[in-house]
């Protein structure tokens, strides 16, 4: 009992927090642009897998790390403008456009590995990023080291965190994307374009879940694997909702899922073989379901959220 | 402030205005001219061409034929590019809807605010904008609180909104789409004072109604539809309703009153309910309806009728107070509803009267799809449902492309006629009519009217919840009026005024309704 | 400029071409992409049909493929038209041949004409008892479904390997994590000799055969379809939405738990954990390419079937990875789905006046 007490005192306990945080944080914050604009965006899981393989396979060909990260970006932003024009321009059901996205990118990603690769067998590998070794954060006990031990990925997302409250919360575009998400007609008469801020917030939103991806291949790895993604996209789209569509609880509550695998994880080797290793692994989609479950009742969502927008209907 | 000049440059010019939709012509041929601080009344029934005047105009149509003209800033008459909303905003035009366009997740500022500031910089210039707004809400006397989440805000309030996000973009011409409709008589005062101020300032005003009295009391000019054509335009003064109402309808119209009636038992009871929450709620509501009597519910939408229809139509429980309903107490499921002998016509027939992608027929039996003769075990009978349907048909003369195609390729009057149809069957003894010609024209509105004044000759009790005063007088026997969640008394129609009506749906007390108390 | 209109009813004729356009377009696409990697396109699409339909050996391989997807794509049919997102076939059938082999592979024995049916039912009820825990919780307290099914998908993974591991390993499977192997009196028939195809095709076309006479020829049907219509309005009118919501849920469910079953006891002979390779998902392609009609999965699911079977066999050919055959099902939901956009719009152009 003390172990697991003492594991929440360890640096490295909560530096795995963090990393498993990451790109949940990119993937919490850009469903929640999409959705605050009113649309859903279930792409997500294959944008996850295609952002992961477009920008480690750039960085293997020879780009810079951080063109990688922006082939990365670029990719999942088309898939987003893709979803788009099926769900925006279209007006097509979100739900199964998503799922569309989704199968469409794996698989697109998966074939493009083999193309690439037709033979290996053992994953090519590449040079990640490393951990920027803050020095000045060490002196912070507990929590210091444990950020100093993160990749520049990390602070990004915790910038991206900012970045959208802000624009969200304070500026003209922000409000006319709440505005979108709530009653599309109010932006309309307003004479902007619904369709154009809807388009905008998914290449945006879906630029950041690549970057979730990219992260995955480019810091916590440096490989890509089949499978790797595993239901990530789909806790985020989960996460968007305990959240309440808010950046700030995004993170906050990408940190607590990201403490509650890394925890799980070291209760896994304390217990030894005693417990099936499966029954840890449930935990986060089951600890996903339960914060779903847990908000249901007041859920405040966006209300205009999978309705398409066809002017002079109501 | 200095009277209008008498000859005022025009701001505005529709000429030869056509516009078709496949074998209908929505406009004919329309001329309207619009002059610098003048007030016109854009009048016709239901389906004469208003609306698809005005969204032409906003740009939401192209015209077949025709242009728009708008004065420039020099006050010369220029082409409108038309099919652009854009351009019709940028042009000074602004508008406002029936269905108000604000996003109820933002502050009345931050709806204001909207579209007003470069998409893509920062929120500067917010305090100038809030002292101009303030300043106009001081000058017109249109006060709203501004800081207040949309969804929190009254209708009125709402409205009053909505006028200032327009004006507020330099509109040099504004057009209100029946403004009034949702509004109280004192609150309708209010906004007319306003639109006064405004006019005087030089604010070209086209007002969309179809109610008369506000019409002359406001207007300076009226402009006629009917059917698609210009049929007349000239000034107020001189005018009178039943001149109006003769140029809108195109016949003399008579009121019609109810026959008096002989009440056979309480169909509807309830004693000091509650039920519903937020600003729908209906509070300690004591009502006696009798069959064989239509008993009226006046009142603005939103002041707890559809917490009242919902106890009816078995949607909603009772939280406290006792309700009995043709014999049974308390609270009952739609289906225990409509067993128990309640017929039911919902107020909103597109959200919960009808699947649109399912069939006429299937529309028509939908409530009754698990008894005899339309199913046995479980199994649907398609000779019953196809036999019930055609007889529906024939005696509601719902004209559709036949019993198996989809409700939604029906216009609304047939729609609604195929929904009394399914609510009549089977001759319930208490009938519930909310809102049941809302959107109808003229003709499909004597065609429901008739029905329910037969069902009650019949031996039925109608509730019927309405807006429209005229409706309501031409066929209730006893009327109340809901405001705000609060029943009055019930009171004979015959000892009712239209004024006495009007003060109690603004809440205030009213002599006839206080002397039945 | 050119214009949406709607348009009244889509002719007979028009509902069966636009899927129709829409896999071949899908297949179009997919080539294009293949032959942009460089692969001989004219051999890959000739060894695509030679895989898929070119023998009998290919049909038969091509029908015991489509077995799982018609149960998979009758699943999503029946919940999408109530408008149920249950996007966890993929769990479902993995619950129903966990349920299969847990009662099929010795735990209860009798003979052929009791175990056949018993292993099918258990299939089929534990999918459908799966779904009931999101169909339960979008009716009672209306959490999101799609969300709640993909995540259980990986639960159910994790718990069948866990079984997989533990309680039901095969003792004899030499330290490999399968179950053991399913009692001859539980195995299906074959219907061909010498070929794989089992009687499981004929139970996948009877559920569709049923499920098409539930939607149109009971009061059950009649419900679901007017729950996924207008919710609001089918409550309006006595119909009591939560408890259809969750009778659609289970079918579908079931209907995913019998996929599974029925791959166990009629193909493989016991479970292991890659024992589908996204059957569930394809029977999201399989439902919306037959427009939820639940006569058209089949035509629909043997079409997928065969692009999966044809890509095996170019892919041993041509060393063309068999991700080819995602790619083209994946692109056939997106062709589809703007397909179905003609089902109710026409084009038509608007010039100015």
């Amino acid at each position: 009992m003390i172990d697991a007490l003492e594991i929440l005192l360890q640096a490295n306990f909560w530096a795995a927090a963090i990393r498993i945080a990451t790109p949940l944080i990119f993937g919490v914050l850009g469903a929640l642009i999409c959705e605050r604009a009113g649309v859903l965006n279930l792409g997500i899981e294959g944008i996850f897998v295609a952002g992961a393989m477009a920008g480690w396979l750039s960085v293997y060909l020879g780009a810079p790390l951080w063109l990688g990260v922006s082939v990365a970006a670029v990719t999942g932003a088309c898939l987003g403008l893709l979803h788009g024009c099926l769900t925006v321009i279209l007006g097509l059901s979100q739900h199964v456009a998503g799922i569309g996205i989704t199968l469409f990118a794996t698989s697109a990603a998966y074939f493009g590995y083999r193309v690439a690769f037709p033979t290996v067998t053992t994953p090519p590998r590449i040079e990640p990023f490393q951990p920027l070794g803050l020095s000045f954060l060490e002196a912070v006990p507990v929590i210091g080291p444990a950020l100093s031990q993160q990749t520049a990925l990390t602070w990004l997302a915790f910038a991206a965190t900012g970045a959208t409250a802000f624009v969200l919360a304070k500026t003209p575009l922000g409000l006319a994307i709440r505005a979108v998400g709530d009653n599309p007609a109010s932006v309309d008469a307003q004479g902007l374009s619904v369709a154009g801020l809807r388009m905008g917030a998914l290449a945006a939103g879906s630029a950041l879940m690549a970057l979730g991806g990219a992260f995955l291949t480019m810091s916590a790895f440096n490989a890509f694997f089949f499978g790797m993604i595993n239901g990530r996209g789909w806790v985020c789209i989960a996460l968007t909702v305990f959240a309440s569509w808010r950046p700030g609880k995004a993170l906050l509550g990408a940190l607590l899922f990201g403490a509650f695998d890394a925890y799980q994880l070291r209760l896994q080797t304390l217990a030894g073989g005693a417990v099936p290793s499966q029954l840890f692994l449930m935990l986060p989609y089951l600890l996903s379901i339960a914060a779903l479950i847990l908000v249901a009742r007041k859920a405040d969502y966006p209300r205009a959220l999978m309705k398409p927008y066809i002017k002079g209907e109501r | 402030m200095s009277a209008p000049p008498p000859v005022a440059a025009s701001v505005l010019a529709l000429r030869g205005i056509t516009k078709r939709f496949g074998a209908l012509t929505a406009n004919s041929a329309v001329d309207l001219t619009l002059h610098k601080g003048e007030i016109v009344a854009l009048l016709g029934e239901n389906g004469a061409g208003k609306t698809t005047l005005m969204n032409i105009l906003f740009g939401h149509y192209l015209a077949d034929e025709g242009e728009v003209l708008v004065a420039s800033s020099e006050g010369e008459l220029r082409p409108l590019p038309q099919g652009s909303p854009q351009a019709a905003l940028d042009a000074g035009i602004g508008m406002v809807h029936q269905h108000f366009t604000l996003a109820e997740n933002l502050t009345g500022f931050e709806n204001v605010l909207l579209g007003l500031e470069p998409l893509f910089g920062l929120a500067r210039g917010r305090r100038a904008m809030r002292r101009s707004v303030e300043a106009l809400i001081a000058r017109t006397g249109l006060s709203a609180r501004l800081d207040v989440r949309v969804a929190e805000l009254g209708v009125g309030e709402r409205q009053r909104i909505e006028i200032l996000k327009a004006l507020s973009r330099r509109t040099r011409i504004l057009v209100l789409d029946e403004p009034t409709a949702v509004l109280t008589p004192q609150e309708a005062e209010g906004l007319f004072m306003a639109l006064r101020t405004l006019a005087a300032e030089g604010l070209s005003i086209v007002f969309i109604s179809h109610k008369l009295d506000e019409v002359l009391a406001l207007s300076q000019r009226l402009v006629v539809l009917r059917a698609g054509r210009k049929v007349a335009d000239r000034p107020t003064a001189g005018a009178d309703r039943a001149l109006i109402a003769r140029l809108m309808v195109g016949e003399e119209v008579e009121v019609e009153r109810p026959a008096p009636v002989h009440p056979g038992p309480v169909a509807l009871d309830l004693a000091h309910v509650s039920a519903g929450s937020g600003r729908t709620r209906l509070i300690e509501a004591t009502l006696a309806l009798q069959q064989g009597e239509i008993v009226g519910i006046a009142g603005v939408s939103g002041n707890g009728q559809s917490s009242l229809a919902g106890l009816v139509a078995g949607l909603l429980r009772p939280e406290s107070g006792a309700i009995t309903v043709l014999g049974r107490q308390g609270a009952a499921s739609p289906a225990e509803r409509r067993r128990d002998g309640v017929g039911r016509l919902a107020e909103d027939r597109h959200r919960d009267g009808m699947v649109g992608d399912m069939t006429v027929e299937e529309n028509l039996v939908i409530e009754r799809r698990g008894e005899m003769p339309f199913s046995r075990l479980g199994l649907l009978r398609s000779k019953a449902i196809r036999a019930a349907a055609q007889e529906a048909i024939a005696s509601y003369d719902i004209r559709c492309p036949g019993p198996d195609a989809p409700l939604r390729l029906l216009s609304g009057g047939n729609i609604q006629k195929l929904l009394l149809a399914r609510a009549l069957a089977g001759g319930p003894r208490l009938i519930l009519a909310n809102q049941p010609t809302r959107g109808l024209d003229v003709g499909a509105t004597v065609g429901v009217h008739r029905r329910l004044r037969e069902a009650a000759e019949a031996g039925a009790a109608v509730l019927l919840i309405s807006e429209d005063l005229d409706e309501l007088f031409a066929l209730s026997h006893r009327i109340a009026v809901i405001h705000a969640g609060r029943l009055t008394p019930v009171v004979d129609a015959a000892k009712l005024s239209a004024a006495e009506i009007g003060l109690a749906m603004a809440g205030e007390a009213s002599s006839g309704f206080g002397a039945a108390a | 400029m050119i214009r949406f209109e709607p348009r009244a009813q889509p002719s007979l004729l028009l509902r069966i071409a636009i899927p129709m356009v829409a896999a071949l377009a899908a297949l179009l696409l997919s080539l294009i992409i293949l032959a942009l990697t460089g692969a001989p396109t004219g051999r890959a699409i000739g060894l695509l049909f030679a895989g898929a339909a070119g023998s009998v050996f290919a049909l038969t391989e091509t029908l015991t493929r489509a077995t799982p997807l018609i149960l998979t794509g009758l699943a999503a049919a029946i919940a999408f038209r109530s408008r149920l997102w249950n996007i966890g076939a993929e769990g479902q059938l993995y619950a129903g041949a966990l349920a299969a082999v847990a009662i099929g592979s010795g735990a209860i024995e009798g003979p052929p004409w009791l175990m056949m049916p018993l292993v099918c039912l258990a299939g089929a009820l534990a999918g459908g008892l799966l779904m009931l825990g999101p169909a339960l919780l979008k009716a009672k307290l209306s959490v999101d479904e799609v969300v709640t099914t993909l995540l259980l998908n990986f639960v159910v993974l994790l718990f069948v390997q866990m079984m997989l591991e533990g309680p039901l390993k095969d003792p004899m499977g030499m330290g490999w994590p399968q179950s053991a192997p399913i009692l001859d009196e539980a195995a299906l028939p074959k219907l061909v000799a010498q070929m794989r195809l089992h009687a499981g095709l004929v139970i996948a076309l009877v559920a569709a055969l049923l499920v098409a006479s539930l939607q149109r020829a009971t009061v059950l049907g009649f419900e679901m379809r007017a729950v996924g219509g207008n919710a609001s309005a089918a409550g309006f009118a006595g119909i009591p939405v939560a408890a259809t919501l969750v009778k659609t849920g289970f079918i579908s469910g079931a209907l995913a738990g019998l996929a599974g079953a029925g791959e166990v006891v009629g193909l493989k002979g016991y479970l292991t954990s890659d024992l589908s390779p996204g059957f569930g998902y394809a029977g999201i392609v399989v439902a919306m390419l037959a427009a939820l009609e639940p006569l058209a999965v089949v035509p629909a699911a043997i079409f997928i079937a065969g692009i999966f079977v044809g890509a095996d066999t170019m892919s041993r050919s041509l060393g063309v990875s068999n991700y080819f055959a995602d790619l083209v099902v994946a692109l056939s939901l997106l062709c589809v789905l703007v397909g179905s956009l003609f089902l109710r719009y026409r084009l038509r152009r608007v010039g100015p006046a």
